[in-house]
Order: C-alpha cells, then structure tokens, then sequence
C-alpha cells in the first residue's frame, strides 16, 4: 500500500501573504480575524523511508526560513487546494525535484493552509473560505485537514456522439444550442441544419462544437463584420470594413501585413519587422482574475510567436471597479474590485516576469462601470526579420509543441462572447486556463532559435487545436489524429483534446525533411512535440480519434459559410454646441483642484504597480514608464508618456503610445475615438517617436450590440476613430473587439462597460538620443505650449470631482473635439526634437496644464511659474483643467526658442518658466511647494497595497 | 592577453543569460550560456571555464522557493560531479558570480552563506537602486567607484543571516542598498562574497547596465551617468586574467 505523506511548511518570521490575507477578510466584512498564519502543504505519494523524507525536508525547508512538520497542525484553520485537473505547476516542479533525488515518489500535489489564532468557529471558517482564502473557480478547501487530489485514473469513454440534429424544430435547436451552450443565432441554426440535411447525415459533437468556437463572436467578430441599418433604413458598411478601408487609404510603405492572421506586421529598418497584437481578456479575468490576466498575457505572446516574431515589450490596460466599492452592494458570486484588481496585477506581473519580457506602457482605469466588468487590455510588440508566417504546402507535418493538453479551458471562445449572470462563476471553472509562463519563455527560446525549420504556425488560443489547425489548413486541407496529443492527464473525451484551450502550445508546419531537425532543436530547448498527421490538400479537415474520423468538414463552410447578419443601430446626437458654463476659480480653489487631481485614484501615481512589473529586462528599455533617478527617494520620480525600447545594440527603436478615454465615450463616442487616437499618438510624439512612422491598433470593449444604441456608439467610435487615423497617416494593423461585456443579476437587471476603445501607437524612434522625458531639466528654461485650449468640459476630471459648476446648466458641455492642425504640429514637434530643440516634452490629457506641469516637476525636482495664459484661453479654470486634445507642454533654452518658433509656425505660446524654488507659482496666487504635488501625487500609493512604497514614501515626505 | 572564457549558466525560465554574456563579452570575456541540461552532460565544461556566472530569472518557475531545483540539479546532476565541479572552480580561486536567482542558487547550495526570502512588501519589485560597497575582499567589487546604480527585478530578495553582524565583521558584506532598502534585507545587504572572495552574491542586476545608455540618465550624453555595471564584470575578468 502505497503512503501518503505531507508536509506543512511555515515560515520563521512573518509571511508577507499573512497581511495581505488579513487585508483582505476585513474587506470581506471579517473584521474579527485579526491573527492568522499561512503554510504551504506538499503532499507525496509513495514508499519513501526516514532517508528519503528528509531529503524533501532539506529540499522545502530552509532553516533560517521556515520550519516544517510531517504532522498534520491542529488547530483551527481553513485549508485551500486547487481542484483536480487545474495546472499544479509547484506539484509539478516537486516531481521533477524527486526525479533528480531518485526518490520514489509516483504523485505530488499541493496546497495552503491559514490558521487561526483564537476562537474563529467551523462556520465563520468556511464563509471566510467561501468569500476570500479561495476562489471556487479553482480551488476547494476544508475547513478541516484537506484531502490531496491527484489527476490521473479517468478513463476516457472516447466515445463521439452524433447529435440528432437535422429533422430538429426551431425549439429543438434552440435547446440543443443551450444544453451544449454553442451561443448560435437563430439563422446560424437554420443554416448548419440546412447543410447537414442536404449531407444526409447528422453532425457529430466535435463538428457543432468546432462550428461554435469558429463562428462566436470572440473568433469570428460577427458584430465587426456585420452590415448596420440605421432606423431610416440606411445601410452602412461593417465596422471592419471601414478600418480595414482607412489602412488602405493611408497605404503606408512600412505596413507589411494589417488585419491578417495573428498580429499587424510593419517595418521601418529594412531586415526588421515589428509583430503589433493587443488582445483582451475579460470575462476570464473577471472570475478568476490572476489565471485570466495570466493567460491574456500568455495568449498575446503567442500570437506574437504565431507571426514568426519574437516578444520584445508588453502592454497592459486595466479597467476596474473603484477600490471603496462596499462588499454588500455587489451580487452574489462576484469578486471585490479590489480582489479583481490585486489578482490582475499579479498575473500580469507574473507572466511577463516569468518570460523575461519588459512590461513597459499601459493604463489604469477606475469607474463604476467596471465593477461587474473588469477589462484587461493585453499588448505585445515583437521583432523578426520580414520572413512572412508562410502557408502550409500538401504533405507538410501538423506538429503540436509547447505544453500537453488537459482539460482547462474548454468552450473559452465561447464563454467569452457571452454575458456573464449569476452563475457565471460557478460554471466557468472549466473554461478558465491557468499558465504556464516556463512553458512560453521554453516556446520563446525555442523558436528563436535559427537552426528551427518550419514552414508556417499558428498559436492556440480561443478553440485550441480546432481553430489553430483549421486556420491553418484552410485553403490546404489537414488530416490528424487526437490520440497523438500529449495529454496531462487520461480521461479526456475526444471533443475535449479538439476544442481544450490548454495554454502555451502552438502549431507547425513542418517539411517532413525538416522532421528530424526539429526534434533535434526541441530536444535542446526541452521543448515537447508531437506529430498529428498531414496537411493534406483537399480542402477537407479531418480530424480523427483512434482512426475513426469525428470531423470531417469543407472548409469552406467552416470559414466562409457563417451567413452574415444585419444589425440595426441608433446612432448617438451628442452635444455638440454647448450651454457656455463660467467658472471663475479662486487661487485656493486652483490650488485644491490641482492637488485633488494629482491624488484622483485615476491620475494618481502607478509606481505601485509599475515597480511589480520587470520594465528592465533585456536591457533594451530606453525610456520608462516612470522617470525615477536611481538614489532619490521614489516620491521624486514622476510618468513619462510613453515608452521606448532600443536594442542595446542599436541607435534606433520604437515607442508606444496608449490612448484610452472612456468617460469621453459616455458623452461623445465619435469625438472620444478621434480623441484616443490623438492621444496615443501625442504620447508617442511627446517622446520622440516619428509621427509619420505610427501604426495604430485598436481594440474595442463594449456592452451588448444588441441594444441599437450600444451598437450605435460602437460606429460612431469607429467613425472617430478612422477619421483621425487618415488624419495622422497612421493605419491600423491589427484589432480586437470584445463585445457582451455586460452583466444580468439575479433580478435581470443588465450592467454594461462604459464604450472603451484603447488605440496603442507603435512607431520609429530613428535615434535614441533624441528622445524626451517629461522631467523638467534645468531652471530658466522656458516652457511653451502649443495646441489650442477650448472650454470642452463634458467627460474631463474636472467635471468629474466639482460637478456643482455645471449644476445650473442644460447639459456637461462638449467631448474635446478634432483639432485638425494637430498632424501638421506634431510633425513640427517631432523635427524640433530631432534637431535637439527640446529638453522636456509632456502632453495635456486628463487634468489639463496644471497636471502636465506638475508631472513635469515631480520628476524634474525643480520649480515652475506659469506667468502668462492670455493666449491660451480666457479664463483660468480653461487655460488650467481643460482636457482639449491636441496639445503638448515643452520646455525649451532661451536660446533655442527662436528656433522653436520657427520650426512650429505661428502656435508657440511661451507661458512661463522653469525656477529653482521648489514650488508652482501660477500667476500671482501664492506658490504650491513641489512636496506638496509629489505627496498628492504619490499618496494614494496606500490603495494599490505597497506597504513598503507607501512607507518609503511617507519617509521621503518627512524627509522633503 | 587572451580573452578568458565564461560560462553563463541558465535553466528553463532564466531570462537574463543573453545579458550577462553580453556585459562579458564587453568586459573582455568570451562568453557561452550553457544550459544546464547541457552542463549535467558535460561537467568537463566547467573545469576549462576560467569565469562562471549564474544569470537571473526563474529557473523552474521558482516554484518551490527561488533557485531551489536549479540549486538541486547543480548538487546533484550527473551523480553529484557538477557540484564537485563547481567546488573545485571555486578552490582553484576562480571567479563565481551569482545574480539574483543565481544568488538564491549559491546559497541553497551552501557556496554562500544566508538565505534569501520574500520581499518584505509580498511583491515583486522591479527599479533603480544606487549600492554602496563596503570594504570587502571581493574580487569582483575590486577597485569599483560608488554608489553603482543597478536594476533590481526580484520578488524574493530578503537577505537572511543568522548572524549578520559577524558577517560584516568579517567583511563579507559586498554590496549594500544605498538609502532606502527595497526588500527588507538585513542592514541592507544587496550581496555578499565568501571567505576567499571570489565567489559573489548579489540580487541587483549589472548586466543590466553595461552600456551608459541604460541608465535612466544616460540617453543624452550631456547628462552625468554614475559608474556602470559594466566595471563588475571588468573586475572579474581582470582577476581571472591575472590568475
């Protein structure tokens, strides 16, 4: 009989996860729980003698770290393990670790164990469990000693089910549509029915399931690629076209590839190309937020690998529910935005860190909108060298490699395209994917390697193997074998090999007499492969389990055959001459909006979480998200707006600019999508980007496009937003839509994301050394602005914290509207900066002036004294606050400004200087000390949980 | 004088190899990253190698501890002959440096004193730091100026010592944070080296620093920029030249 033994390790001091867990109950409303402990627990099983245990005992406890015990702990507790058949990577690497032992040990498992101090009854354990130790999406957990799951001992029925199908009435296919949740439309319905009548056969599980992950929303963009009907009957053409027709409007010479296959490939340097992809993963994230963030990172890389480019930078946007949101008004099963927030971060950070690729520019958003519906916006940057992905030829080898196939993730396409209710939680446990970020930086090494032959690949993503190889073979045809895949663990139905959505894999296609090579190179990387079968050449995909063919599918059909939808739209009459609002601000008004914005929780400091993502790693990052010089305390470094990364050894590199502004959308949603992509664009220009250099890509998170008023805010974002990218000659390459990102309670109430487009900019830098940050540089300099500055209130901050100004008025007033001059300015910024004209660049977005010089000073550590706005605007709550797009704050030598001048037209305003007195003086009002923007700015570190940031920057206060 | 030859030695999830080969290379080395599955067939490798850095990552996903199954595979492999390799590189006085994880590796392995534990924040943290270097007979801070600015990218970065006082006595403190310490690390130690001084230690990253460029400072040249990393890695090869 084989033993089970376990051991429960505890750290000596304190374990850093005891304060956030203690964090986090209060926040459930346990304000009781004030001791508590965690241990980790390692279960193994197999003979080991008093030797072998204490070779595991060296090997997991450090005795000047923790201790540990074979005795199950007495005590109250609660103890959490993930549930069977969820990737246990610890597990995983103790099997490993065992191996180099010799030890006899045939199965690992883990898990955690958080007792109590004083008297926390069974009860109150397991709703603490329920609510905050655990997320029950993954993970179980006893309120008592937890019995280990070890995976393995199914066995699979490998049975295929012909689904009786084609003689079904309209009820029946609607309730064969549920029970399997396959989320067709009524007409999809009739037409699949249609094909397999005039097939005289009935679909099999696997064909239905193919088609449902092949035509969702989340694959196939059915809203993007729909023609839209407004209610007087005039058509319009798809969202999609209309993006794709504005890339070939500008046709830019460094486009390569736009809106096709996994990522928009450009070029600016001849023999390298750059690989732009952002993807969103929402609804994951939203249940199970690290595992989601996680594998959204872990998703976009691969597409980036799927385009023959290897990861160089990463993006992330993140949208969240308000922090102070109270426990009580949420519905049941879902997660506390603070919850959702710290487990996003931490995927993120976890992923990116692990592959050793920079995270380096992205957004932070808190509203109420996103409290049911968190978003998170993953974005990858790769390089190569110009080799086009490829086509599979006839005869080619379909090669999966990367991680083995398990039952994770099943139907995400599927499950993303949807709305979530009620239930979402509880039967999404099978649909979230857990990475495995080794497995992707073994896949990165792997296919940077020069000796690899393969003739093309894909990733898997949403569909897993069904839509990699069915991507792949269309226009070729594939024959494979699912009993071929590597799998985790036995017991997986034939459907559930073809349609997992197992992460870290990919698809090759390979020369058969680059067979040998291959397994060669991936021997060296450790990297595991398998030979599914054949492209073929007949257009047909065939998909087979112990030779028995369980799809058999044209092509054609599966990629072509969706019929097309029409959509009815409302399009939106927004403000657009505005009831004229005055607001005269006093200097101690001016002074308390400034330092009210500079702390605002959406424009405070992101160090935090910044600091938790590795911006340094390939030592390429040129410019940094944050400006911070090393050896000053950390409330001294301040956001540049935009992030470069240069190869060390290369003089040139690119930038990326975010542009993301979702409380325009509220009002204005055609205005807010030129707005986004003006700013994206104006960040990467503020750091010296070339502006005729830029691609752009979009990516739209909306609520249900079946509300023709959702849908028509959508296209009149779109409009915006292809307006201003013909405007700035910068195309897009590449997008993503999400759409459904609403929420149904229990009373059917429905809850949608405010419109969220997030444009990325990606273009040259020509020179590295002719780059700016946003630190101010030396005192006497002056600072210019240009741009125009217009009373356009409605969406901006300052709207947001004094509402009582627009009391009285008939409406908010106006999104910023198109500043069409800003093309032609912004090529003139660029040129002064090229010829070293400019010492410090920061552009106006949210907060207007005031917040742009501010910014500039925190992480210049010198003065300002703005002494003339006359020309900016009339009235100072304008020249200050306003959120017009369009404009950037530059300082200059007094001796360069003539040149200056000349080089930017007639729009250069000089609006004061830069001082040495620590302090903003604006006008004659009396000064604002610089440590009182640097602690406005940096105080509200204390919501993002850094105790030690937030402690090093209460020292630094005291210090100032 | 001929180049010395350096092993950088990475497992799966090391991300920094390709940096620390480059910062050899520049410093006068000609580098090779090894993988360890390569190292576990050919031991010999270490006893031609007049340098060895173990380079920063996550060798293993650091998923029972940071460095351990590296630190695991390096005592154990090839029935034990690449620990013993390494030992006798060490003997010989050849220079070992160990960075970040790599330094979690040479305490687990016992070729450094100390453990390394979770950050005092719970998280990872990634940023500038400037290091003093207290007087120390270590080979690779030989001569250096200070403070050195580095990166720091580590989650489990907590210098532990059961004495650390008897430490500095014995001047075993190579690097130490300069002002605010990131990790909760006693008396801020950023590294440390052994008794004979040619084995390092340290969590921050001066491969990371090799070219001015990449020091926050050092895009314009107008701009002063400290003492790179690079000069730690000039030290190391100039001693293992001069061996």
């Amino acid at each position: 009989m084989t033993q089970v033994w376990r051991l429960t390790v505890t750290a000596i001091d304190i374990d850093p996860r005891d304060q956030a867990t203690r964090a986090a109950a209060h926040l459930g409303g346990f304000s009781g729980i004030t001791e508590l402990r965690t241990s980790d627990i390692y279960f193994l099983v197999g003979d080991l003698h008093a030797e072998h245990r204490s070779q595991v005992f060296d090997l997991l406890v450090d005795p000047l770290l923790s201790v540990g015990t074979w005795e199950p702990p007495s005590g109250p507790a609660i103890e959490v393990s993930l549930l069977p058949g969820v990737a246990d990577r610890a597990a995983q690497t103790l099997l490993e670790a065992c191996q180099i032992l010799h030890l006899p040990v045939t199965a690992a498992s883990t898990g955690r164990r958080i007792a109590f101090t004083g008297d926390v009854g069974t009860e109150q354990r397991t709703r603490l469990a329920a609510r905050v130790l655990a997320n029950p999406v993954i993970e179980r957990w006893s309120a008592d000693h937890i019995e280990p799951a070890f995976t393995g001992g199914d066995i699979s029925s490998g049975i295929v089910e012909k689904i009786a199908f084609r003689h079904l009435d309209t009820a029946g296919l609607q309730r064969i549509n549920a029970e399997r949740s396959l989320h067709f439309d009524a007409a999809e319905l009739v037409h699949l029915q249609a094909h397999y009548q005039s097939l005289g056969r009935e679909p099999t599980d696997a064909e239905l399931e193919t088609f449902a992950q092949t035509w969702s929303e989340h694959c196939s963009h059915k809203t993007f690629r729909a023609a839209l009907i407004t209610p007087d009957g005039k058509r319009s053409d798809s969202l999609l076209h209309q993006l794709r027709a504005c890339t070939d409007q500008i046709d830019a010479p460094f486009v390569q590839s736009a809106f096709v296959g996994n990522a928009g490939i450009i070029s600016f340097v001849p023999g390298i190309s750059l690989a732009l992809k952002a993807e969103t993963h929402n609804h994951p994230s939203a249940v199970e937020p690290f595992g989601g963030a996680n594998t959204g990172v872990g998703g976009v890389v691969r597409d980036i690998l799927g385009s023959r480019h290897l990861p160089v930078a990463l993006t992330d946007i993140l949208c969240f529910g308000p922090p102070d949101t109270q426990a009580s008004t949420l519905p049941e099963a879902t997660l506390h935005p603070q919850r959702i927030r710290d487990g996003v971060v931490a995927g993120v950070a976890d992923y990116g860190n692990k592959i050793g690729v920079p995270t380096v520019a992205g957004a932070v958003l808190f509203d109420e909108g996103y409290t049911l519906n968190p978003l998170v916006f993953c974005g990858c940057v790769g390089i190569g060298d110009g080799t086009p992905v490829g086509e599979p030829a006839p005869g080619d080898r379909v090669v999966v490699i990367g991680g083995r196939t398990g039952r994770d993730g099943v139907r995400g396409a599927t499950f993303s395209s949807a709305a979530m209710d009620a239930s979402t939680g509880h039967v999404a446990g099978a649909r979230v994917q857990i990475g495995d970020p080794i497995i992707a930086k073994l896949l990165i090494d792997l296919l940077g390697d020069p000796e690899l032959r393969y003739r093309s690949l894909t990733d898997c993503g949403a569909g897993g193997l069904s839509s990699a190889v069915g991507e792949m073979a269309d226009g070729v045809g594939a024959d494979v074998e699912l009993l071929l895949a590597p799998v985790k663990y036995p017991g997986l139905e034939p459907w559930e090999i073809w349609l997992s959505e197992a992460q870290e894999r990919m698809v090759l296609a390979v020369d058969p007499a680059d067979m040998a090579t291959l397994a060669t190179v991936c021997a060296r990387h450790g990297v595991e492969w398998a030979d599914l079968g054949a492209f073929t050449g007949d257009q047909r995909l065939i998909v087979r389990y112990a030779g028995t063919p369980i799809v058999d599918l044209d092509l054609d059909l599966l990629h072509r055959g969706r019929p097309g939808r029409e959509m009815l739209m409302h399009l939106p009459t927004p403000v657009r001459t505005p009831d004229p609002v005055q607001i005269s601000m006093t200097a101690d008004e001016v002074r308390a909006v400034l330092l009210e914005l500079l702390g605002h929780i959406n424009l405070c400091s992101r160090l935090p979480i910044i600091r938790r993502y590795d911006h340094e790693v390939r030592g390429a990052t040129a410019i940094r998200p944050y400006h911070h010089v090393p050896g000053t305390a950390l409330l001294t470094s301040g956001p540049n707006d935009a992030a470069v990364i240069a190869e060390p050894t290369q003089s040139h590199g690119f930038g990326i600019g975010i542009g993301v502004n979702p409380w325009f959308g509220l009002h204005d949603p055609e205005a807010m999508g030129w707005a986004v992509v003006d700013e994206a664009v104006r960040n990467a220009v503020a750091v010296g980007v070339n502006p005729d250099k830029m691609a752009l890509l979009d990516n739209f998170s909306w609520a249900d496009p079946n509300d023709p008023h959702v849908l028509g805010a959508l296209a009149a974002s779109v409009r915006g937003c292809c307006a201003a990218a013909v405007a700035f000659s910068a195309p897009f390459v590449s997008g993503k839509d999400s759409l459904n990102n609403t929420h149904i309670d229990a009373d059917g109430i429905q809850r949608g994301v405010p419109p969220t487009l997030v444009i990325t900019a990606v273009g040259h830098v020509e020179d590295v050394t002719r780059t700016c940050q946003a630190a101010l540089g030396s005192p006497g300099n002056l600072l210019v602005l240009t741009g125009r500055t217009m009373a356009e209130w409605a969406g901006s901050h300052l709207q947001m914290i004094r509402p009582e100004y627009w009391a009285q008025l008939d409406d908010l007033g106006v999104v910023p509207q198109p500043d069409l001059d800003a093309p032609t300015r912004y090529r003139r910024i660029h040129a002064a900066m090229s010829a070293g004209l400019i010492e410090a660049c920061h552009d106006l977005s949210e907060g207007g002036l005031a917040l742009a010089i501010a910014e500039m000073m925190i992480s210049g550590g010198l003065g300002a004294a703005i002494t003339d706005l006359a020309g900016s605007a009339h009235d100072l709550a304008t020249a200050l606050f306003s959120e017009s797009v369009g404009r950037h704050l530059i300082e200059v030598r007094p001796q360069n400004l003539a040149a200056l001048s000349e080089a930017l037209g007639s729009s250069v305003q000089v609006i004061g200087h830069v001082t040495a007195a620590a302090e903003l003086r604006i006008l004659d009002h009396s000064a604002i000390a610089l440590a009182d923007l640097r602690a406005a700015h940096h105080r509200p570190t204390a919501v993002f949980g850094d105790a030690v940031l937030s402690a090093a920057v209460s020292t630094g206060t005291k210090h100032e | 004088m001929s180049r010395p030859l350096a092993l950088v030695i990475s497992a799966p999830g090391t991300n920094r190899d390709i940096a620390a080969a480059r910062a050899l290379e520049a410093a006068g080395a000609n580098a090779r990253i090894s993988p360890v599955a390569e190292l576990l067939t050919q031991p010999a490798l270490i006893d031609t190698t007049q340098i060895i850095v173990i380079a920063g990552g996550f060798s293993h996903a650091d998923a029972l501890g940071a460095g351990r199954v590296l630190a695991l595979e390096l005592t154990h492999g090839d029935g034990g002959r690449v620990g013993e390799a390494l030992r006798r590189h060490v003997d010989r006085r050849r220079p070992l440096l160990g960075i970040c994880n790599g330094f979690q590796v040479l305490t687990r392995m016992g070729l450094l004193e100390g453990a390394l534990a979770h950050n005092e924040s719970g998280e990872f943290a990634c940023g500038w730091v400037d290091l003093e270097i207290p007087e120390s007979n270590c080979v690779w801070t030989a001569g250096l100026d200070q403070p050195l600015s580095c990166v720091i990218a580590h989650g489990e970065g907590r210098y532990v010592h059961s004495n650390p006082q008897e430490l500095a006595q014995r001047q075993q403190i190579a690097l130490r944070y300069a002002g605010s310490n990131p990790n909760g690390s006693m008396l801020s130690i950023a590294g440390i080296t052994d008794p004979t001084g040619v084995v390092l230690g340290m969590m921050p990253h001066p491969e990371d620093h090799y070219l001015p460029r990449q020091h926050p400072q050092g895009l314009r040249s107008s701009q002063s920029v400290r003492p790179v990393g690079l000069a730690m890695f000039i030290a190391g090869v100039t001693y293992a030249s001069s061996l």
